[in-house]
């Protein structure tokens, strides 16, 4: 059947059917307008997208605990926060090895300062203690090197070292090393973890990996001619204490397995190191350090959003805060009532203005909207600052009014520093994106209306109110849409002639942000920022509708 | 072991831009961030105009960024490029950035120069080396000034640091920067606290509520302010009649702008301002910047800079050295706040307490301002 004339498909003019023919020219049709629109696309992408996709992550984000404590997390997993007991032993010697290597690479205070947004003191304690990990090392180095003086040569350590198998947890260290610096670590060491060591001193042969891996990639030295540091003796140490290590190297025949049987025969310091940390730092007694540890190990974790609503995570779950720690919530509700109050200021003064706009003769209207535009491209910065001259106690206001008799000269209005202050100057500061919608909806009812109304016999007040408002309600819906989320983000005004309790969320987040640096936090603020403005929306659109706005036409 | 290998190479690095001045290892373009305004030009006077012309083709842009910088670094360094290759920024953020890992760690004395004596840098600073990373430049000091013609008739000008909180004696507005740090230690000071007490107490529950308790005396008499300008804005408007501020704003309006202010040295704070390098500078950049670096902070340089503005340079060897404003031709020694007149009674930033709780005191400093 590839003849088909009568009863086949219709075939279009260059003999293919037609349908395939129609599919193909709006496919193309198609990918024409997706390629028109692509630089848009692309630049939503790269500029909202993207900055709103990393700002949810970061609110959440929380790898920093475990990418710095890799071994301390796990090992914390065990202890039981519930009982008085501090955690054991063990938890104490991978809190050493985390910090010792995070001191390196200086990453200790950095997870310091982001535990300390959750328990003050922590970033203290980090950063003494991280600078004093060596110092426990060296307690080991010491009396291993008395014990026999070839531990202080890194060829001997290499050689002792170094052998084949250990591929699994090479390639373990580096990533924990990765995972700590967020740098490639993956080149050539010159190094493989000798399987016979890693089965029978388990610690040392990891950190003799881990520092042979910073030593070539970050130090760029070479492995056999350095000597190792402080962790790695502290590790032979710890091994040695283990029971089944004496035996286990009273059978081993490899390079340096003489020194090793002498070294596990002699008298090494016994102090713990739950003892060592305690001698730095009593804080390393406290539970609630170890506490907060725990519930901020999980990489992700809620407790950005809970503090950005006065809550916080403790061990026995979710908590309010403290009542004289309480201010976001506060602070979110009173964004959104003056942001309310502004909109309402700006219909109501707008209102006028956008009428007589619509209304006047040309050339009066076009005078009158000048004076509209001119504050409007204006200096944002300019204006707010004009209104601190025009509003302080001895401004221009107060003065006048005192001078008018209507203030007493001692009780001078306040008019700023103040949430009256804020209202005031966003008020005018928005006014032109309240004006403009409505004028250009204004400008399409037709005056005729208005006058049939009244040639019907309704007063002034009826022809307006039933006439003409219900027309230009498209047109509030659109300013007051734009004020309001205009004003729900305001941060500069605020600041500037807000004073204590005219300060909205926005001033906040540009805190945390600039100064505290708990980005975290402040993605978490933005969010639900972000999120409220939805829900508003949605809200708006389920009982105005959103059909109903009208920027014009 | 540790950190061996950062100082051995910021020797090298530090040896060749002393010794050699080879141009042929060192960028040519550099970026120094700092405040703008005043103080930014006593900079320009006194460290940058006279490097250029010992190095010509050497070109320095200037970032008006110091207030952001902390934040600007991180983000910088989250993006993998610095632009920047020497920073101003005060103790505290200098502590900040170091902790983060943002700013280079320093060893005084392989990239400073000694003082003409030969005593070390590390000496000459002394106590002023606040953490690993931070190359102190001046000291400044956050205190009050009075409008002298507030002063009610029959009293004395205030000059006890506890008159900002006698309303009864001085009423009128007081401006206080709204934040807690010094705020909560001069209500402490002046709630019966001894001075060397201040920070033991501010560390428990019941040590903030009662710093909190004595600023709420005094609450509805002020007004906060968030840049250092505004405070001599609102001495010289009359909207205030005592306000906290620091020394060198405060020394422009009554000698520069004539306005009938009076300092009040009692309880001054003394904070430090420096260098940071950032983390990351290629070796090239940080050659250049290491040569900047030295040069900037010798002693003559931080003399020099006084003339400009009057803050204390940082060295002690730079004291006997500071003259004569560079236009107004007045002493600058007695303006400084480290002369001993005005230092009679002094409180240094702690910067280790603050790094630890700030967070903490802020949160409840913001939520009883939001009550």
């Amino acid at each position: 059947m590839s003849d088909t004339t009568g009863s086949g498909p219709m075939l279009a003019a260059d003999g293919r059917p037609l349908k395939e023919s129609l599919g193909r020219a709006l496919r193309r049709q198609k990918l024409r307008a997706l390629a028109l629109i692509a630089p848009l696309l692309f630049f939503v992408l790269l500029t909202f997208v993207i900055p709103i996709v990393s700002m949810l992550i970061r609110s959440v984000d929380n790898k920093i605990v475990e990418n710095t404590l890799p071994g301390t997390v796990p090992a914390l997993a065990a202890w039981d926060s519930t009982t008085q007991d501090l955690p054991s032993e063990d938890v104490y010697q991978n809190m050493f090895f985390d910090l010792f290597n995070a001191s390196e690479a200086r990453r200790h205070t950095r997870l310091g300062s982001r535990l300390n947004y959750e328990t003050t003191g922590l970033a203290s304690l980090f950063r003494t203690s991280g600078r004093n990990m060596d110092s426990i090392g060296e307690v080991f180095q010491d009396a291993i090197e008395d014990v026999d003086p070839r531990f202080e040569e890194g060829a001997f350590w290499f050689e002792m070292m170094n052998g084949a198998g250990g591929d699994a947890m090479l390639e373990m260290r580096r990533a924990r090393w990765e995972n700590l610096t967020e740098q490639d670590m993956s080149a050539d060491i010159g190094f493989m973890p000798s399987q016979a060591i890693i089965e029978i001193l388990p610690t040392t042969a990891a950190a003799y990996t881990d520092w042979a891996i910073w030593t070539v990639i970050d130090e760029e030295e070479v492995v056999s001619e350095e000597d190792p540091w402080e962790a790695v003796y502290a590790a032979l140490a710890i091994d040695l204490r283990n029971p089944a290590t004496g035996p286990a190297l009273a059978a081993y025949k490899g390079p340096g397995a003489e020194a090793l049987q002498t070294l596990a025969a002699a008298d090494l310091p016994d102090l713990t190191f739950a003892q060592a940390f305690l001698d730095l730092d009593e804080d390393w007694a406290d539970k609630e350090v170890w506490e907060t540890i725990v519930v901020y190990s999980p990489n992700y974790t809620a407790g950005y959003f809970l503090n950005a609503v006065d809550a916080q995570l403790t061990p026995e779950g979710v908590s309010m805060r403290p009542d004289n720690q309480q201010l976001y919530i506060q602070l979110f509700i009173r964004t959104l009532q003056m942001s309310l109050i502004i909109t309402g200021s700006c219909i109501l003064l707008g209102y006028p203005i956008a009428w007589l706009l619509a209304n006047l003769p040309v050339r009066t209207a076009n005078v009158l909207m000048i004076l509209v535009l001119l504050p409007f491209w204006t200096s944002l910065l300019v204006r707010t600052s004009a209104w601190k001259v025009l509003l302080q106690q001895q401004g221009v206001i107060n003065e006048i009014l005192v001078w008018l008799g209507f203030v007493d000269d001692a009780n001078r209005l306040i008019l700023m520093n103040n949430s009256t202050g804020t209202i005031i100057a966003m008020t005018h500061i928005l006014l032109p994106f309240m004006i403009l919608p409505l004028y250009s909806v204004m400008k399409t009812i037709p005056p005729s209306y208005l006058r049939a109304a009244k040639s019907l016999g309704a007063t002034n007040w009826t022809a307006f109110w039933r006439v003409y408002f219900p027309q230009s309600v498209p047109g509030i819906g659109a300013g007051s849409i734009l004020v309001f989320i205009l004003a729900i983000g305001y941060y500069i005004t605020p600041e500037i002639v807000g004073g204590t309790d005219g300060v909205f969320i926005s001033n906040r987040i540009a805190y945390h942000i600039s100064s505290s640096l708990n980005w975290g936090l402040a993605a978490a603020l933005g969010t639900i920022l972000l999120v409220l403005v939805m829900a508003l929306y949605w809200c708006y659109d389920r009982i105005v509708g959103i059909d109903n706005v009208k920027l014009g036409g | 072991m540790k950190f061996t290998k950062p100082i051995l190479t910021t020797m090298a690095l530090g040896l060749s831009a002393t010794t050699s001045l080879a141009d042929g290892h060192m960028a040519s373009d550099m970026t120094l961030v700092s405040w703008g305004g005043a103080y930014q030009s006593s900079q320009i006077n006194a460290y940058a105009d006279p490097y250029v012309a010992m190095n010509p083709g050497v070109t320095i842009t200037w970032d008006e960024s110091s207030a952001e910088a902390v934040a600007k670094l991180r983000a910088m360094n989250e993006a993998g490029s610095i632009t920047w290759d020497v920073v101003d920024v005060v103790a505290a953020d200098a502590l900040r950035l170091c902790d983060e890992g943002l700013a280079m760690e320093i060893d005084p004395d392989e990239i400073l120069a000694p003082a003409p004596d030969g005593t070390s840098a590390s000496d000459d600073f002394g106590d002023l080396l606040v953490g690993d990373c931070f190359i102190p430049q001046i000291v400044y000091s956050t205190t009050f000034g009075y409008r002298t013609d507030m002063v009610p008739a029959g009293v004395e000008a205030p000059n006890d640091i506890c008159d900002v909180f006698d309303l009864e004696t001085y009423p009128g507005m007081r401006a206080l920067e709204q934040r807690p740090i010094n705020n909560v230690e001069w209500a402490l000071l002046c709630d019966g606290v001894a001075k060397e007490d201040v920070y033991d107490v501010l560390a428990t529950e019941e040590g903030q509520e009662q710093a909190l308790a004595k600023l709420d005396t005094i609450r509805d008499s002020v007004i906060w302010w968030s840049a250092g300008a505004d405070t001599p804005q609102l001495l010289a408007d009359g909207e205030v009649f005592m306000g906290s501020t620091y020394n060198g704003r405060l020394f422009a309006a009554i000698e520069e702008q004539g306005q009938p202010i009076g300092m009040m040295w009692d309880a001054q704070v003394f904070d430090l301002d420096g260098w940071i390098i950032p983390e990351g500078l290629s070796d090239e950049r940080l050659a250049r910047a290491l040569d900047f670096i030295y040069f900037a902070t010798d002693t003559q340089r931080l003399a020099d800079q006084a003339k400009y503005i009057s803050y204390g340079p940082a060295r002690l060897s730079s004291a006997p050295l500071v003259g004569q404003h560079a236009t107004l031709g007045i002493e600058m020694a007695q303006h400084m706040p480290t002369d001993p007149a005005n230092a009679a009674n002094t409180f240094l930033y702690n910067y280790e307490f603050w790094a630890d709780y700030r967070d903490d005191i802020d949160a409840k400093f913001q939520a009883w301002l939001a009550q």
